[in-house]
């Protein structure tokens, strides 16, 4: 981790009609940082999410991302980024290799190294034996873990990661974290969301928004201390609770 | 008695290709919160299926309320509650509309078992005329535990009622089945969240279609057969590297701010040794001390 910044967000807000789904919010982020997006259902997560990925535009505010503006250069931030979700990542219905060669030729890699990747992914993975399945056969978490691996595939400056370890087994949730810590270290910057209150722990900051503000922003080590509590569990319960936006 | 029983359940997909349930018994004592605790896959959710009769199972019997789940269906049918992991209410409908309608199907009224989810509903009551499907997250899963409740239910299927919400929804959805187990209804509750296990009588922890262990929480940790450690020092990515390739270590995994480990040989004297090698490697801040294990703990030990 470095104090270089990759994620720049100052005021970002987004309006429909009269609700404020993300209200001014404000923050940064830094080249390879394991940085934590908590926060309650509905606390406006998935809005900023959107913005920061160029997917959505603002209605007032500013943001970079790796240096480019979220307003006039979401093309090249999409080439920038990697993106993985619980809900989709992966198609089910192509084999983990063609999986591997579609997105990895989406995000420009060339033949030459496209093969040396996928031979490389599948080796560090272990899926030998898994290469010409379908996706829909494997298990939930080693299509996580496969996920993962391929929204990296391109190197990215940051990978987006939404929920990524629901309702995977402990010992391959553990798994999940080694390869983020592995793509921290190689110098990708993790922003990731979690309902897992243990996972807070592993980020170097989290922040924790409630009804679309950044209520608490710090070290778990800070947050703990501020709020007088011996796990993150309670520090988000003390935020999080007063919440009177409950939605998806 | 028991209101839930099964005796060596097999369930195969795909010809048997695929072992989706592997000769699970276990029983639900009435009036008993019971908790199927396991990662997505394991098997949980055919297990539900087959006991609301909505699947036959390959082999093996089960039976709800002593009706079997194959010959006596319509029984079972009339007298369960059944919330599936996904959301299955009409869409289309209000919210006061669902409840009606569930009511009227299982042929009772809203107003005659109003009070077994009046605390639940009261919630719901100020958007009673909005659509469900434009209901939030935490209101859709509040709304589709009235429908499950409104006939009275002898037994209660909860799959997965908390994944994917946070923190304080979960918490609140928990003290919502307290309530209802004071109301004598016998619950089975799915989760892939270890942590809510402690909030069960019982539990049975399942993976890849077996079941592991199933005793009371307290139970299952005394069970955990080694002494379990906590270590945390201020680098804890390089701790973690370090502890796995010690040999003094049997196993270590990450546990929120501490790395929980064993011991190969379990003494003090591998305590003290593990101390002095940290210093040498230039830890600062080290702590290590015995801990109880969690249900997490035990559900790791369980899978190697």
């Amino acid at each position: 981790m470095t104090s270089e910044v990759v994620i720049k967000a100052d005021k970002l807000t987004k309006r429909f009609g009269d609700f404020i789904a993300t209200n001014e919010v404000t923050f940064e982020v830094y080249v390879g940082e394991i940085f934590g997006f908590l926060g309650a259902n509905g606390a406006g997560k998935t809005t900023a999410m959107k913005m920061l990925c160029g997917l959505s535009k603002p209605s007032s505010g500013n943001a970079t991302i790796a240096g480019f503006d979220i307003y006039k250069q979401t093309e090249e931030i999409k080439k920038n980024i990697g993106y993985m979700s619980q809900k989709f990542s992966l198609y089910e219905d192509l084999t983990v290799i063609e999986n591997i060669q579609f997105f990895g030729g989406i995000y420009g890699l060339s033949d030459k190294q496209l093969k040396a990747k996928s031979n490389e992914l599948i080796e560090t993975l272990g899926l030998q034996n898994e290469a010409k399945k379908l996706v829909t056969s494997l298990p939930l978490g080693w299509k996580q873990k496969l996920a993962f691996s391929v929204a990296v595939i391109h190197e990215p400056k940051i990978v987006f990661l939404d929920e990524p370890t629901g309702g995977v087994d402990p010992v391959t949730r553990r798994q999940f974290w080694d390869l983020i810590y592995s793509a921290a270290d190689r110098g990708i910057t993790i922003f990731v969301t979690t309902h897992y209150m243990d996972e807070a722990e592993y980020c170097n900051r989290v922040s924790i928004m409630v009804d679309g503000v950044i209520r608490a922003l710090d070290t778990p080590a800070n947050l703990k201390r501020q709020y007088s509590a011996t796990l993150m569990d309670e520090v988000f319960y003390e935020l999080a609770r007063g919440a009177k936006r409950k939605s998806d | 008695m028991a209101d839930v029983v099964l005796n060596n359940i097999v369930k195969t997909y795909n010809k048997g290709e695929v072992k989706a349930v592997n000769n699970v018994s276990f029983e639900v004592n009435k009036g008993e919160l019971f908790g199927l605790i396991g990662a997505d896959g394991a098997g949980k959710t055919s297990i539900f299926r087959i006991l609301t009769t909505l699947l036959l199972p390959n082999s093996g019997t089960a039976s709800v309320n002593g009706f079997d789940v194959v010959k006596d269906y319509k029984a079972i049918r009339k007298n369960v509650g059944y919330m599936p992991g996904k959301f299955s209410l009409y869409q289309d409908l209000s919210v006061e509309e669902n409840l009606n309608f569930f009511a009227t199907v299982f042929n009772t009224t809203v107003t005659e078992n109003y009070d077994l989810v009046k605390n639940i509903y009261v919630q719901l009551e100020p958007f009673k005329n909005r659509r469900s499907g434009k209901l939030s997250g935490g209101m859709k899963q509040k709304l589709a535990l009235c429908c499950a409740l409104i006939h009275r239910p002898t037994v209660l299927f909860l799959d997965e009622p908390t994944t994917g919400v946070d923190a304080v929804s979960r918490r609140e959805f928990w003290e919502m089945l307290k309530g209802l187990k004071q109301q004598g209804i016998t619950i089975l509750v799915s989760t892939p969240y270890m942590d809510e296990a402690t909030l069960c009588e019982r539990i049975a922890l399942i993976q890849n279609g077996s079941i592991m262990s199933i005793d009371t929480p307290d139970e299952i940790v005394k069970q955990f057969p080694e002494n379990l450690f906590a270590v945390r020092a201020d680098n804890m990515s390089r701790l973690l590297n370090m502890l796995r390739s010690n040999k003094q270590i049997k196993s270590c995994f990450s546990f929120g701010d501490f790395h929980h480990i064993t011991f190969q040989d379990d003494n003090e004297l591998s305590q003290n040794k593990l101390i002095q090698t940290l210093q040498e490697a230039r830890f600062k801040d080290i702590e290590l001390k015995h801990i109880t294990p969690t249900i997490e703990d035990c559900f790791i030990k369980l899978m190697n």
